[in-house]
């Protein structure tokens, strides 16, 4: 896929970055049509954090695009399995071994 | 099986006799909600309880029975005999569902399934039967595995809270994460499912991503009031749009919370199913009324559609009290709760550990103060009286541990009542009084299976047929009573009934006939009435040709002897009999009065000892003396127990009464009180009479306990015998044989 694009993120997807991430985001999105997250670097995630890869979903949804999120840290699987969004985002969580047993 | 099993199934069953006891109470007082709504509440807590511990048999089961309830609880439902009849058989098939967690088997077996299914038919008719309309409207009852089934304007089926939370743009600059709240409310309950709500979040471009748009829709299972839901929120109190719909809420409520949403109700509709609060059928059901409701209400009016929660109200779909009765609910939860933790739950058997112990220290206690007191040092025989009376204590709050009120006992015989008067076709009415009278928990338990004979035996024999009764000049209804009360030591229990008494020409001639008694000898008419508790009196055919009493009857004073207790039946003909058992308080430690004849010792019963009086010269030739101008018999335990050697000079006289007969025991000399721990006899002495058991002495030595209630018995027998027949007899018979 050559329109495809991975950018991954390696600060903490928290309100006291959501700014500078949201312009990170959306230009990443703008640059292609096919976007993969690396989210295994993000050791922590709240509300704010959620909120951003709700609109980059929508966002995606709106513009035709894909955005995958690929790898998933703790935290980030933490939040998304908590609130339930698991299945609206789409993304194939991986659950380590040793936790599912 | 694991705790939470067992305390599960401890709790059900007291729950299910709370649901017995109001089914009862329900066919008096059919009318009375708060008992329907208790009834209600203890079937829906143990279905709650089965979940929880993943008894899937149970949890079937008592849906539908609580489904049941729930109409009849609506108002839908008109309770009725059958209706109550089957609910009782529901609570007995719930026993035994219960029985079969405890026995820890997987699945009921096959004849107990059988008899499930049957009474689930039985049950789905009724519902089905009585109430046709809410039927049709409902999703109907097809499988009792299927958790999920209500009425149009019903109910919903959860027994969780639903919280719906929006919150404010500005909470996430307040430095508030929204996640932790809900997290927090983990804390509280188990949360069933959660929706995340995203509506309200526009396009990337004006998205600022410092606000907050989010929501949530939590479905939480707590036993949390809505105060303590509402607290968790408390930070955020003002900026977030917090609504709570507290555990089975009317549908019209979810659908009034629905439309009160900001969001796209069909959206939130489908949120709330999701998140497993609503079905799909029930969303659409309310969301039909609705809109029906509008299209009717106001075809060609300009003025808007009234809000949905308003017609929900004026067609009175929407009922306040259901809110409130949720709401009145969960704190009477709260207020069980404090109660239970005053309440702890302790093993019988260390309790028992505990008495023994008390015991033991009670005999060393003994042996302690009788060495001190050889010392003569006067500051020992101090301290030790101290640390005697300190023990004494311990003994009597030991004790008082293992005492419970009768009125358990007493009240599982309603059931009894109800039924047996109703398999017989009479009509009879069972009064209880002294209900919260105590005894010990072992004789509490053991008195159960005679109590039950006894009052079956009045229902049965003892209760006239109403067309008899009326032609007695006696109100058609029977009067059967318990009653229970403390007297001198002991407890007495009293079966009495209205009908027909006992015939007593009838049981001397059946004596004659099986040998009991001589034609020749005359007896009292107490005695004749109390022959039908000898063996050999109660084989059943011989038995109900009589006037119907005595089945089984010796076995019941067995039962009652084992627990050093007496029974004994007083019957006036035509007018009812009395069935009077008195019991020993405890099993364990007495009070006891140390008495000795020549070397030996022996334990009168403290409670049982009236006065003690010295004679001298007492007549030899009688047994008995004039005490202050009444004639007391007594027994020279010298001579019951042919004891070798010459009486001393001057001998004492214990006066000891029981059930209102006064005796007199001689003995040689008088050594006090004595705290007495009671150690059974062996099994070679079991049938001993007279002696009730041992004791061992601070010295080390056996002292044996004199069994007052044979003694007295068996003393103011012969004296009685002596007044009616020539002065042959009158040695005391029925002791030395036993010897």
């Amino acid at each position: 896929m050559a329109n495809s694009k991975r950018i991954s993120l390696s600060e903490d997807l928290t309100i006291y970055h959501a700014l500078d991430q949201k312009q990170v985001l959306l230009e990443a999105i703008s640059g292609t049509s096919d976007l993969e997250l690396d989210l295994s670097q993000v050791s922590e995630m709240d509300t704010a954090g959620l909120q951003l890869l709700i609109m980059l979903k929508k966002e995606a949804q709106h513009t035709g695009k894909r955005v995958s999120i690929v790898a998933h840290s703790q935290a980030v699987r933490a939040v998304i399995d908590f609130c339930n969004m698991a299945a609206e985002f789409g993304d194939p969580l991986v659950i380590p071994a040793r936790e599912a047993s | 099986m694991d705790e939470l099993t067992s305390v599960f199934i401890q709790e059900s069953r007291e729950q299910l006799a709370e649901m017995e006891a109001g089914l009862l109470r329900l066919e008096q007082n059919p009318d009375d909600s708060n008992n329907i709504n208790g009834i209600f509440r203890a079937a829906h807590t143990i279905k709650g309880g089965a979940g929880v511990v993943e008894c899937n048999f149970i949890v079937s089961f008592t849906h539908l029975v609580e489904n049941l309830l729930d109409s009849l609880r609506n108002g839908e439902l008109a309770a009725s005999g059958s209706l109550a009849t089957l609910l009782l058989e529901c609570c007995d098939q719930m026993g035994s569902l219960l029985d079969v967690l405890a026995a820890g088997a997987p699945a009921p077996e096959a004849a107990l399934q059988a008899r499930g299914d049957a009474l689930t038919e039985r049950l789905k008719q009724f519902i089905a039967e009585q109430n046709p309309e809410a039927n049709a409207a409902s999703l109907a009852v097809h499988d009792a595995s299927v958790e999920v089934e209500t009425s149009g304007g019903g109910v919903v089926i959860t027994d969780s809270w639903h919280i719906s939370v929006r919150f404010g743009k500005n909470v996430l600059r307040g430095g508030m994460d929204p996640l932790s709240f809900i997290r927090y409310l983990s804390s509280l309950g188990e949360i069933l499912g959660i929706e995340t709500v995203t509506e309200t979040m526009p396009p990337a471009e004006e998205m600022d991503p410092e606000s907050c748009y989010m929501g949530f829709e939590v479905r939480l299972q707590t036993r949390a009031s809505k105060a303590d839901i509402e607290r968790v929120f408390d930070f955020v109190r003002d900026e977030c749009d917090l609504r709570i719909l507290p555990p089975h809420s009317k549908l019209a409520d979810y659908i009034k919370h629905i439309q009160e949403l900001p969001e796209d109700t069909m959206r939130l509709g489908e949120i709330l199913v999701r998140c497993g609060a609503l079905t799909q059928a029930e969303v659409e059901d309310g969301l039909k009324l609705q809109k029906t409701s509008q299209d009717e209400a106001h075809p060609e009016d300009e003025t808007p559609a009234p809000q949905l929660g308003d017609l929900l109200v004026d067609n009175k779909v929407v009922h306040k009290e259901i809110v409130e009765a949720a709401i009145v609910k969960q704190t009477q939860i709260n207020d069980n709760k404090s109660k239970e933790a005053r309440l702890v739950r302790v093993q019988a058997d260390k309790l028992d550990q505990l008495i023994d112990l008390v015991g033991e220290l009670v005999i060393a206690g003994a042996s302690a103060n009788l060495l001190a007191q050889k010392s003569k040092n006067g500051d020992l025989v101090e301290a030790t009286s101290i640390l005697s009376r300190l023990v004494e204590d311990i003994r009597d709050s030991a004790l008082q541990l293992r005492m419970v009120q009768i009125g358990e006992t007493f009240t599982r015989f309603n059931r009894l009542v109800r039924d047996v008067s109703k398999e017989l076709g009479k009509d009879i009415e069972l009064s209880i009084n002294g209900a919260e009278t105590e005894l010990d928990k072992t004789v509490v338990e053991k008195i159960g299976d005679p109590l039950m004979h006894l009052v079956r035996n009045s229902l049965d024999h003892g209760i006239e047929p109403a067309a008899l009764r009326l032609e007695r000049g006696k109100p058609a209804t029977g009067h059967v009573s318990l009653n229970a009360f403390h007297d001198s030591g002991s407890i007495v229990i009293q079966i009495s009934d209205d009908g027909g008494g006992l015939n007593k020409e009838k049981i001397h001639a059946k004596a004659v006939e099986r040998g009991l008694i001589q034609p020749t000898q005359t007896l009292s008419d107490a005695e004749i009435v109390n022959l039908i508790f000898e063996p050999g009196f109660s084989t059943v055919d011989k038995v109900s040709n009589l006037s119907g009493r005595g089945v089984g009857m010796d076995v019941v004073r067995r039962n009652i002897q084992a627990l050093r207790g007496a029974v004994e039946v007083d019957s006036v003909e035509g007018e009812g009999a009395t069935f009077t058992i008195r019991l020993p308080l405890t099993l364990a430690i007495i009070d006891g009065f140390l008495v000795g004849v020549d070397k030996a010792s022996y334990v009168i019963p403290l409670d049982t000892v009236v006065e003690c009086i010295e004679l001298k010269n007492l007549p030899t030739d009688r047994n008995f003396l004039n005490l202050r101008g009444e004639a007391l018999p007594f027994v020279r335990l010298r001579e019951l127990f042919e004891v070798e050697g010459e009486p001393p000079p001057r001998e004492n006289i214990v006066v000891v009464q029981f059930a209102g007969k006064r005796a007199g025991i001689v003995v040689d000399v008088l050594m006090g009180e004595f705290q007495t721990v009671i150690k059974p006899l062996g099994v070679m002495f079991r049938h001993l009479r007279g002696i009730g058991g041992s004791t061992i002495l601070g010295s080390g030595e056996v002292a044996l306990i004199l069994d007052v209630a044979a003694l007295v018995h068996a003393v103011s027998q012969n004296e009685e015998h002596r007044l009616l027949t020539p002065p042959m007899q009158h040695k005391l018979t029925a002791v030395q044989n036993a010897r």
